[in-house]
């Protein structure tokens, strides 16, 4: 316990808390992991390259990375009006809005599969009035995104929705006084401010849906090189027996994730300097 | 390093105690399995199997997607049977999902007393861990397949895109609903036989063949993992113009959705044939294998022909057979071992990374 | 995410000053496009499962709720969720604790880690422990010789949950007790109290609401979890299938209309989670 400065050292269970905490989190999560990484290192580094570098593979991340990425743009679109409506305007039936805002985060994803499925495919309630405009969203990277875009609705609002509640008027009274237009009184003095729950709710938005199985896998379609992602290619893999296959391509995935969650983090701190110095000064 | 003794304690408590909670949920899983629904003593670890004293036996039967409703059926008709036999009470318990995904389970440690799964192949897999004996095809009669089926199309009443053939599924406007090859059994039957069509029907060669199978899947706009999704796909949600299915599949949809569909038999197709097997290092661990072969070998007989038969399987025993023999259409039927080689061979060349069927997917080619 | 997802003063918004909003017209727009947004994508996917589930009347539906393979799912997931969320609430706690009121190296790298099962896919979630337990798996011959079931039984469905649930109190306690700060404790120490004391006296009333509110989406994600348990659990009909796992099984049965009355259920478990949310905040906003 080397690591630890004495005089912060006031209250006790340190040692405990942290002892019981790193356990935990070896026993959970960390050895578990490990399990994945040693299993994909029975390939060799050739076999290895080769499986995450197969067309079929490659094609599954980039849908993933893309589809997760266009849910997560059109949340950032939509989370920041939905925040915004829910912060600064009042209407009949906002508190349901508001409690509705959770519900993907609470709802069992296989339901959401099946049940966005039902509405957008092609006989649904909605996919019947879109296909005679030649819009198909079901079996489609659409469908796909939609999918997402349901998951990942709650991160952008709820990053955002705190500190839009927070936020000083001083300022938005300053630019008024000054004359500034509604408008640019938002790009200049709201919006720079909301830029990091922003991105911090974007990229959870994208991490969560790079991953995400249960929900997309019903919509999707699944066609290799079209509309497959790439946690369903990992399931293909195992059902042909290829362990150490499968999980090359979980390692892949996973190092995404972290980087991901590591700037998320990174952001957090950087977002939580800029607010101090502003406070600050 | 000023964590005290206490402090110490109190960690490796709490972390023991996590570790019990679960294993304790481990252990008692595993001794409560044989006796959770009756209560009764276990047959767990013991030696001799149920030919003594009556006992209470749990079977796990470990199967593909299509086969619920015969095992439902099935099951019901073993356990009494095996009561009138030796006055003992089983239940089986059972498992279904994707061929593959079972056997895989089974493999990972699903502790399967029998399998009953859509493809020899997928029983080879198991039997190369060790787990089932080499040659688990000679155990029970007709290379361990109780019963056969085929694959047929299943089309939208009426027929509207007049589909009659293999050929028809290569037009322009016809929309094919099939599962996954590489996660669906029936899926590769439908695959082969579609292969077989073009070899042998059309005559073509490998390349000519290969050509009319990447045409037959630009028709597929969805590729479900298992048959069952494939059948939803096309019944609940309504799209494609015909369905690939396995005749019991395509049967089962009539019976279930009635008048909205119907079948045509092609003129050639493959005899599909599901195989079973005993596991056998699960049931000699659990002193199951008694109950477990009885269980498959009832299915040989008229009782288990019948049921299968009335699930529209294609019973083996021939009295049986004669009596259902018209439920079914007529049609020529090639076989895997005979025109394609075995499981081995057809896995390898087709559906293994690279195979044929890859290269319909792959770009530019 | 939490601090994040939770949101202590929803529900009470600022007095709109005229000169500080927008003209009625633009408001207007924008409530209309968030309606619509939520509609299409939140409002119908629900309204659709209730529409579904009742299809074929009262008396099916409570068959499908009644069926004994559907409450031993039923009882599986709540034994599950009744291990994973005690558990992951332990950690929180402890995890806060140590983070939030001490300084030490690796500090960040820790926070990083816990909220990595976040964002692995529930796939790999569930294939880990696979190849960890499962019998061709690292312990897997150990776990065989002694007996020992993890995969394909109750605590390999535990273990997944636990993983896909690990992050949700430590996350939503860590901002909370940062925010703050030591000084309660420290004067109890100073005044003499000492280990558990400190906590259930002075820290414990502090972040009551905020560990409730943890647990209670732990709990949620806990029943609801589809991915990950579906690659640990075997799918034995009645042993070892939670509700979500269910309702595809019985989905692939052709009772379509039997599975949404299950998802039906899920679904009144999430509305009622989100109803004691609701709660909970408004009893945050109260003694704040």
């Amino acid at each position: 316990m080397t690591l630890i400065r004495k005089k912060d050292r006031v209250l006790p269970g340190l040692s405990i808390t942290l002892g019981f905490s790193v356990l935990y989190l070896s026993l959970i999560v960390l050895i578990p992991l490990a399990a994945l990484v040693i299993k994909s290192a029975e390939l060799s580094p050739a076999e290895w390259w080769d499986t995450v570098s197969d067309p079929r593979v490659v094609a599954s991340y980039r849908l993933s990375l893309l589809t997760a990425f266009f849910a997560a743009l059109v949340n950032l679109v939509f989370g920041l009006l939905l925040a915004w409506v829910l912060v600064r305007y009042k209407f009949p039936g906002k508190k349901i809005v508001d409690g509705l805002i959770d519900l993907p985060f609470a709802l069992p994803t296989a339901v959401a599969g099946i049940a966005l499925t039902t509405i957008y495919a092609p006989k649904g309630w909605v996919g019947s009035l879109l296909e005679p405009l030649g819009i198909k969203v079901a079996y489609t990277p659409i469908g796909i995104t939609l999918a997402l875009i349901f998951i990942g609705i709650p991160f952008v609002v709820r990053t955002v929705q705190p500190i839009l509640q927070d936020m000083e008027s001083d300022m938005e009274e300053a630019a008024v006084l000054l004359g500034a237009y509604r408008a640019r009184t938002f790009f200049k003095i709201i919006l720079p401010d909301l830029i990091p729950p922003l991105l911090t709710g974007f990229a959870l938005a994208f991490a969560r849906g790079i991953g995400e199985y249960g929900s997309v896998v019903f919509i999707s379609g699944n066609m290799p090189m079209k509309t497959e992602i790439a946690p369903l290619l990992i399931i293909t893999k195992l059902e042909q027996y290829e362990y150490a296959q499968a999980a090359a391509v979980a390692v892949v995935l996973l190092l995404i994730s972290f980087v991901l969650l590591l700037m998320i983090n990174i952001l957090q701190r950087w977002s939580n300097r800029r607010l101090r110095t502003v406070k600050g000064g | 390093m000023r964590m005290t003794t206490f402090k110490t304690l109190r960690l490796v408590l709490i972390a023991t105690l996590i570790i019990s909670v679960l294993s304790a949920c481990g252990s008692n899983n595993g001794n409560n399995q044989p006796a959770s629904e009756s209560g009764a003593s276990t047959p767990a670890g013991e030696s001799s199997p149920a030919s003594e004293a009556p006992k209470d036996i749990e079977l796990l039967n470990v199967s593909y997607d299509p086969t619920r409703e015969l095992y439902e059926e099935f099951n019901k008709s073993f356990a009494e049977y095996w009561k009138g036999k030796t006055g003992g009470t089983v239940t089986i318990k059972q498992s279904h999902g994707g061929s593959g995904k079972q056997a895989r389970a089974v493999i990972d440690g699903l502790e399967a007393d029998v399998v009953t799964l859509a493809l020899g192949y997928d029983i080879d897999e198991i039997a190369a861990n060790d787990l089932i004996k080499p040659d688990w095809q000679q155990s029970f009669e007709q290379n361990s397949t109780p019963y056969t089926s085929t694959i047929v199309f299943l089309v939208r009443k009426g027929n509207p895109k007049g589909i009659k053939d293999w050929g028809d599924l290569i037009k322009e406007d016809i929309e094919v609903i099939t599962p996954n090859p590489k996660t669906s059994g029936g899926a590769r039957w439908n695959y082969l036989a579609a292969w077989g069509y073009a070899t042998k029907t059309l005559g073509y060669d490998e390349a000519q063949t290969l050509d009319f199978l990447k045409q037959l899947f630009k028709n597929v706009p969805v590729l479900d993992t298992g048959a069952r999704g494939s059948t939803t796909t096309f019944v609940e949600k309504g799209i494609g113009d015909v369905l690939l299915a396995w005749e019991n599949e395509a049967y089962l949809a009539l019976k279930e959705f009635g008048d909205d569909y119907e079948i045509v038999t092609p003129s050639i197709s493959i005899l599909a044939e599901p195989s079973v097997a005993v596991v056998d290092k699960n049931v000699d661990k659990k002193g199951s294998r008694a109950a477990a072969e009885e269980y498959l070998k009832y299915l040989y007989t008229e009782q288990g022909q019948e049921i299968a038969a009335k699930n529209f399987y294609r019973p083996r025993l021939q009295s049986v057979a004669d009596k259902y023999k018209d439920q079914y259409g007529q049609l020529n039927l090639l076989t895997i071992d005979q025109d394609f080689g075995g499981w081995a061979e057809a896995q390898a060349k087709h559906f293994a990374d690279g195979g044929t069927f890859d290269q319909i997917y792959t770009p530019g080619s | 995410m939490a601090g994040i997802v939770t949101n202590p003063r929803s529900g009470k918004s600022q007095p709109a000053k005229p000169h500080l909003t927008e003209s009625k017209a633009v408001r207007f727009v924008l409530i209309g496009i968030s309606l619509l947004f939520i509609g299409l994508i939140v409002i119908l996917p629900m309204v659709s499962v209730i529409a579904e589930s009742f299809r074929k009347g009262w008396e099916a539906y409570l068959s499908a709720l009644t069926d004994p393979d559907a409450m031993s799912a039923l009882k599986l997931t709540l034994i599950t969720a009744l291990i994973a969320v005690p558990l992951n609430t332990i950690f929180g706690v402890a995890a806060a604790w140590a983070i939030t009121k001490f300084k030490f190296r690796g500090k960040n790298l820790l926070v990083t880690l816990i909220d990595l099962p976040f964002a692995v896919s529930p796939v790999v979630s569930g294939l880990i422990y696979v190849l960890l337990f499962g019998a061709q798996g690292f312990l897997g011959p150990w776990l065989d010789k002694h007996d020992i079931d993890i995969i394909f039984a109750t605590p390999g469905i535990v273990l997944a949950t636990m993983f896909v649930t690990f992050p949700f109190v430590a996350r939503e306690l860590i901002p909370l007790m940062e925010a703050q700060g030591v000084q309660d404790e420290e004067a109890a120490v100073s005044l003499g109290a000492r280990g558990w004391r400190v906590f259930f006296k002075v820290t414990l009333p502090n972040i009551k609401w905020g560990l409730l509110y943890g647990m209670i989406l732990c709990n949620a994600r806990a029943m609801g979890e589809f991915g990950a348990v579906s690659v640990v659990s075997g799918h034995i009909r009645g042993e070892t299938n939670t509700l979500p796992l269910h309702i595809e099984i019985v989905y692939n049965e052709y009772q379509f209309s039997a599975a949404f009355a299950v998802a039906s259920l899920l679904m009144l478990l999430a509305i009622i989670t989100l109803v004691a949310k609701s709660i909970l905040e408004s009893r945050m906003h109260q003694e704040q």
